[in-house]
């Protein structure tokens, strides 16, 4: 099989830092960042969710390893995604008779 | 791809045929992002227009539990890529070992949710006709917090009423909250006990000496599924539980 074989080595590297982003989540949670930015503890908790989610897809699923089709298959579901949390939170954002 | 990994008729080569399995999976798991996303939605949605409501609530489930269960899911993920990896180098004693590896922590972190909704029972936080969230604070000694704790949320469940304009209102909304945590939290452990069964059916073919470094699909693709199910919990870790913890 001309399927490339991921170490042992990088998959408890990226457990490491997956440790570490965890940590960091849960410490900024206890931190008041909305008072310097609005919702910033919301938009850094979901920055750091993206980042694990993006090492457990590219290293832990072997995406990074894979053919250009099989990324494009792991980006559409994704895409499809973004189109209906896009469309609906617009159609929700955009209503000011109603309290969202 | 009868079984033994052999190249089925219909494929040009053993590369294709086994892309073509990792491609099925993936668009499988297109529908669950989907499935899973419109939960999300919903709880988007309802955190905004209940944002004090959702906080509050969010600060009821313990974060211990919630970090535990991220650590050893996180850490199942490492076993089942372990365990692919032990396929492709043909140490057959190892896949099975790191199989029951997952499946253990997988049930380490089903055990733990069932502690969590526990509490919840008792907290009468559960969504229906006993649903209270004053039940704490009007019943000390009824939930297992210490005096201080249930003093603190005694203080900031008034400012809630308040804040919501009576009881009723503090009720109605944070239903939503909890609604959605075992809604989503509910369906999430679905998803695992389903991962739980694929990994037992795994391990009794291991056992057997079923996965070669020639064919390993059945281990890759339940390990797509487990680490999709991982990937909802990295984001509905964040979403419940971290909301307001300062």
């Amino acid at each position: 099989m001309s399927e490339h074989i991921v170490s042992p080595k990088l998959y408890l590297l990226i457990f490491a830092v997956l440790m570490i982003l965890t940590f960091t989540t849960v410490e900024a949670a206890k931190v008041d960042l909305n008072a310097y930015f609005a919702s910033l503890n919301v938009i850094v908790a979901l920055v750091i969710a993206t980042c694990k989610a993006i090492l457990v897809i590219l290293f832990f699923m072997h995406a990074y390893y894979s053919s250009k089709r099989t990324k494009l298959i792991v980006f559409a579901g994704f895409f499809w995604l973004a189109i209906m949390l896009s469309l609906t939170l617009g159609d929700y954002g955009s209503r000011s008779w109603d309290a969202h | 791809m009868h079984r033994t990994g052999e190249l089925s008729g219909q494929f040009q080569t053993l590369q294709q045929q086994k892309e073509s399995a990792t491609l099925g999976m993936w668009i499988f798991l297109s529908t669950e992002i989907l499935f899973f996303g419109g939960l999300f939605l919903t709880y988007t949605i309802n955190r905004h227009t209940y944002a004090d409501v959702f906080s509050f609530s969010s600060r009821t489930i313990l974060l211990k539990w919630g970090a535990i269960n991220t650590v050893v899911l996180i850490g199942s993920s490492l076993t089942m890529a372990m365990s692919v990896w032990s396929a492709q180098v043909g140490k057959k004693k190892l896949v099975t070992l790191f199989l029951i590896a997952t499946l253990v922590l997988g049930a380490v972190f089903l055990g733990i949710k069932g502690i969590e909704y526990h509490d919840k029972f008792v907290e009468h936080h559960v969504p229906g006709l006993s649903f209270d969230m004053y039940y704490c604070t009007n019943n000390p000694g009824a939930c297992d917090l210490s005096p201080a704790d249930l003093a603190k949320e005694k203080v900031e469940l008034d400012e809630l009423t308040k804040k919501m304009g009576g009881e009723t209102a503090v009720n109605a909304n944070s239903q939503l909250f909890f609604s959605l945590y075992f809604g989503m939290t509910g369906l999430h452990a679905l998803h695992m006990i389903i991962g739980a069964g694929l990994l037992l059916w795994l391990i009794k073919q291991s056992i057997s000496g079923r996965f070669t470094t020639q064919y390993n699909t059945p281990v890759e693709n339940v390990g797509l599924y487990w680490h999709f199910v991982d990937i909802v919990w990295i984001y509905l870790f964040p979403l419940l539980y971290l909301i307001d913890r300062h």
